[in-house]
């Protein structure tokens, strides 16, 4: 199973608008959860998530613990230029994923 | 596949019968009119035990077809375990107690002047009206799916013509090919079927075309009796069963009849069998009636399953929203005997008593080998919770013990079928 799907059109015409989908498969742990000991299980949340489309950044977000495991994320940007998307995923117990996806703009 | 409560009403309603307060009481009111639209697990039970317990209530059943086609066991007809004719039940036994069976579709009701209006025009008057109408697709939850679609992507979750469908269709595959079943969230129609259903074609599959896949396009991450499930595709069918869950992006969100194409957010499948179950919602006629909310479904009062949008119109089986009780037929039967009570209950001016539904719910995953979950369901706030006293089979269990579980899911067959029809 791959930690992180990524869809990304794989071409695209100049100056549309594209949809973007991102999903990483993480437990994200909120930190407010005890175990049948009582003790408290550890936060364990991806903090943020970036995509860079040919260096520069587009999207990104701040995620926090009450954000459902496994987190999805979809959005949208302008075809400008044939290139490469990069995503990066960061959380905590120095947590990165990172992943990427090329489109052709014709 | 199927869940089978019991009601512990079943007694009380005997002793309701024999009240002769209650029937001089029905009398001085003149004789009752109970409308039941639907001739399902649900709504047949319950115009049966509605007659049963009070003989002198007017109870109509309107139901278009002539024949009912059972849903649990149709996987074996699509495996080819089993014939559509084994699945088919009339209505004679039931109109032969005393109840007026209608082969009409119900177009209209009027909740003001209680008054449901026929296919051909005519109409029927109500004290009560309940509802039992099963599920309805919603075609709008998965663009590129319609009736049209389903001629070539069948559902087959409705028994009958698609169950053939489909079943002709895995005939006709050739050696080496995927088929695909596109599963859809919860609520649904019987959620643990399109697991007993993979593991069934599996079953077809491994001896008749042994290269071949089934690939389930999951829009759930978990599901019952899952370890149960994946203990028997491993024992059974060794990677014969891909699963893609929801967040290994299983969710099918659209479909292209015309190429055979499942699409989900992060992939495109071309099987060549693409079974398709579309998400659902409660029947169209509890819309009609204004029974339904925004989420397609029927909000009730589980002590009497009375509608909480549409006083004396009462829904039953899969439209309902149950809470923990797992859309099924033997959910639908034991909800109609309880609604029956309930409705004897209003009627006579009693106050109802509270429903305790009891379930055991069978998966057959390969000849001899079965296995079940048993819950008992309470009323709590507006749903029915489970409560304590369930149990699930055993995740280590010899042969004996699955062979057992699939006999016992035979005789449940064999029992409900004939209380409800026979």
């Amino acid at each position: 199973m791959a930690s992180a799907l990524i869809n990304v059109p794989a071409r695209a015409k100049r100056g549309d608008v594209v949809e973007i989908r991102t999903l990483t498969s993480h437990i994200m742990e909120t930190g407010f959860r005890r175990t049948a000991a009582g003790d408290l299980v550890p936060r364990d949340i991806i903090t943020s998530f970036t995509c860079r489309y040919n260096g520069t950044e587009i999207f990104r977000a701040d995620l926090f613990p009450a954000i459902a495991a496994n987190p999805y994320l979809s959005f949208f940007t302008v075809a400008r230029e044939s290139g490469k998307f990069e995503f990066e995923w960061i959380g905590d117990n120095g947590f990165v994923s990172t992943a990427s996806a090329s489109i052709t703009v014709e | 596949m199927m869940t089978c409560p019991v009601t512990r009403r079943t007694a009380a309603l005997g002793i309701a019968a024999a009240s002769l307060a209650l029937l001089a009481i029905a009398r001085a009111q003149g004789a009752a009119r109970v409308v039941v639209i639907g001739g399902g697990f649900g709504g047949a039970a319950c115009a049966r035990a509605l007659k049963r317990s009070e003989t002198t209530l007017q109870v109509t059943l309107v139901e278009p077809n002539r024949t009912f086609t059972a849903c649990p066991f149709s996987n074996e007809v699509i495996a080819g375990l089993r014939e559509i004719e084994a699945q088919q039940f009339g209505y004679e036994k039931i109109a032969s107690d005393g109840v007026s069976v209608i082969a009409q579709a119900a177009t209209a009701i009027d909740p003001q002047a209680r008054r449901v209006t026929l296919a051909d025009g005519s109409s029927l008057s109500y004290d009560r009206l309940v509802l039992s109408p099963g599920v309805d697709f919603h075609f709008d939850g998965l663009p590129g799916y319609d009736e049209a679609a389903s001629q070539k992507m069948p559902h087959a979750w409705t028994a009958g013509e698609q169950t053939l469908l489909l079943r002709r269709q895995l005939e006709a595959m050739e050696d080496g090919g995927v088929v695909a079943i596109a599963v859809p969230a919860n609520p649904s129609r019987c959620p643990p079927a399109p697991y007993e259903r993979a593991s069934l074609i599996a079953h077809y599959l491994k001896a008749n075309k042994p290269r071949s896949k089934v690939l389930i396009l999951d829009a759930k991450d978990n599901f019952t009796q899952q370890k149960l499930f994946e203990k028997a595709w491993a024992e059974l069918y060794g990677g014969m069963i891909e699963r893609v869950s929801l967040s290994q992006g299983g969710r099918v969100t659209s479909v292209d009849p015309a190429s055979n194409t499942v699409i989900t957010e992060f992939g495109n499948y071309t099987p060549q069998v693409a079974n398709v179950i579309p998400p659902q919602r409660a029947g169209r006629i509890a819309a009609i009636a204004g029974a339904a909310d925004t989420t397609g479904w029927c909000p009730i009062d589980p002590m009497t399953f009375e509608s909480r949008l549409m006083p004396s119109i009462h829904v039953i089986g899969d439209a309902c929203l149950g809470g923990g009780i797992p859309k099924s037929a033997s959910a639908a039967s034991a909800q109609g005997k309880a609604c029956a009570n309930a409705i004897v209950n209003l009627i006579a001016g009693r106050a109802p008593e509270t429903p305790r539904l009891t379930g055991v719910c069978y998966n057959t995953v390969a000849p001899a080998y079965g296995f079940s979950l048993a819950g008992n369901y309470q009323p709590k706030g507006d749903i029915f919770a489970e409560v304590e006293g369930g149990a699930t089979s055993p995740l280590d269990a010899p042969p004996e013990r699955r062979a057992r579980e699939a006999a016992d899911a035979e005789r449940w067959f064999q029992t409900i079928t004939a209380a409800t029809f026979g």
